[in-house]
């Protein structure tokens, strides 16, 4: 029965709830309905708005289960928007997400999408399977289509510990919500490709804990040597990339200073080099 | 034309109460009581997968009595709008009163207007962090809801088991361990039988734990922490 003064919805999916109830709170507004018709007459909004840009992002799987680790980077055409956003966020206890695209936008998705995780468990008694919880995401992304011509892309790239697996997971996506799983590393961003390169380089399966941190942060530190929007270390304001790893315990953040440590071994490193 | 049989509202309203006191008073009692650190919510239940006692959000709790359909529809309600708000504004925003306010409205106005009544109580209970009071609110099936204070008991025999917790006079938040074995002997007295540790639901709001503060305690966890 319908319960007066109290929100009722027949289904477990916190977004679906807010999409039929409470439109304006969505990714798309209380205009998605325009915006999906300007879809239909693309081209002309594109690219129109200016916003603040998240750049490199990316995950490596390791024995007991994936890195996944971010720049603090966001751009503005040539600007520099935002020295210290963060784009890697934990969704649940063995979960995490990081983002590319439009800052303000991402940032909503990802805390759309804990919401929704944490929703589905509290209504259900139990935690949705990692699979389950990938595909959410893909339909949140399939939801955000008519955003992405209006030139408000956001890509997500999720990483998830399977228990009943007993193994970490990459999972990759297009602006169309289409999921695809990666099997060893994934990275996305403007320097996404520089990022890859690196991994592709170093990368070994069943790489310890240390080892596959410190090809992430590589990964990143070489991106942000050749792609003007990805943020290397900055020295002078103590700013770093961030990390977090997430295995069978859990999810836990990597610390500023063990971040901090292994950066100061790359740029010896690669001082020596120059003399 | 027949006329309709006239029924005085006095009369109408007291036939509903009645209805609805009869069917809450068919089950069994739960009790939520303040210790040191928190809330702990004990309820009689058999089954180990149909819950009474649930989380709402960060710092709150639910627990129903009653008809088992109804609460839960009620249960899942309080979670969409704790959700719905602490997205919408903060999770520092939602709050029990709030909630509390919800349910009794919905209570009252079911009660008035619809042909049955819902035969649930329920409890909302917040525990309060940084120096803040716990909350507990108590709502009937006709939308009334009290404050309490300390403890707080609903469904079964309610009132026997809140008269006997009152005899305790607790001054002060007892220890975990020892709130658990206060509900465990008043269920138990109130019940006239010895009950297993397995026939109880038992949860807790942790006000040492970061963000979402409920946790379920399993038999093993109650067995370990009688044991101490």
């Amino acid at each position: 029965m319908k319960l007066p003064f109290l929100p009722n919805h027949d289904d477990p999916s916190f977004f679906d709830f807010l999409i039929q109830h409470h439109p304006a709170l969505t990714p798309t507004g209380r205009s998605g309905f325009l915006q999906a018709q300007a879809a239909a007459e693309p081209i002309r909004g594109a690219g129109s708005i200016s916003v603040p840009q998240a750049t490199t992002v990316l995950a490596i799987k390791y024995q007991q289960g994936v890195v996944i680790a971010g720049d603090r980077r966001a751009t503005e055409g040539f600007q520099i928007a935002e020295r210290r956003i963060e784009k890697v966020f934990k969704i649940d206890e063995y979960s995490a997400m990081a983002i590319a695209g439009a800052a303000g936008p991402c940032i909503e998705m990802a805390k759309l999408f804990q919401v929704e995780l944490e929703h589905y468990e509290k209504l259900e008694g139990v935690q949705l399977s990692c699979e389950g919880k990938a595909n959410k995401l893909g339909q949140m992304v399939k939801a955000n289509l008519p955003m992405v011509f209006q030139g408000l892309v956001v890509m997500p790239l999720y990483v998830g510990y399977d228990l009943k697996r007993a193994e970490g997971r990459i999972f990759k996506y297009d602006l169309a919500g289409g999921r695809y799983e990666e099997s060893d590393y994934h990275a996305i961003g403007s320097g996404g490709k520089d990022a890859r390169n690196t991994m592709r380089e170093h990368f070994l399966k069943g790489l310890a804990e240390p080892d596959a941190l410190k090809l992430a942060l590589l990964a990143l530190y070489n991106a942000a040597d050749d792609d003007v929007g990805t943020g290397g270390p900055d020295l002078v304001r103590g700013i770093y990339p961030t990390a977090k790893i997430v295995n069978a315990n859990g999810i836990t953040d990597v610390s500023d200073q063990q971040i901090r440590d292994i950066y100061d071994g790359v740029i010896a490193t690669r001082r020596s080099r120059e003399n | 034309m027949p006329m309709p049989y006239y029924v005085s509202p006095e009369q109408m309203m007291q036939d509903k109460a009645e209805y609805a006191r009869k069917g809450i008073a068919k089950g069994r009692s739960i009790i939520a009581i303040e210790y040191v650190n928190g809330i702990l919510l004990v309820a009689e239940n058999p089954s180990a997968s149909l819950y009474k006692i649930s989380e709402i959000y960060d710092n709150i709790a639910f627990a129903g009595a009653g008809k088992y359909s109804e609460f839960e529809n009620l249960r899942k309600a309080g979670i969409r709008h704790a959700d719905l708000k602490g997205f919408a504004y903060s999770r520092e925003d939602v709050t029990a009163r709030s909630l509390a306010n919800g349910y009794s409205q919905s209570l009252g106005t079911i009660f008035s207007q619809e042909l049955k009544p819902l035969e649930v109580e329920i409890l909302v209970v917040q525990v309060g962090h940084n120096g803040q009071a716990n909350e507990m609110y108590r709502i009937s099936f006709d939308g009334s809801i009290i404050d309490e204070r300390t403890f707080a008991v609903i469904g079964g025999k309610s009132e026997a088991v809140q008269a006997l917790l009152k005899e305790k006079g607790l001054t002060q938040s007892p220890e975990l361990r020892d709130a658990l074995a206060l509900c465990i002997t008043a269920l138990e007295q109130i019940g006239n039988q010895k009950l297993s540790l397995e026939s109880l639901e038992v949860a807790v709001l942790d006000r040492t734990r970061d963000g979402r503060r409920f946790r379920r305690l399993s038999s093993a966890d109650t067995r370990q922490l009688l044991a101490t």
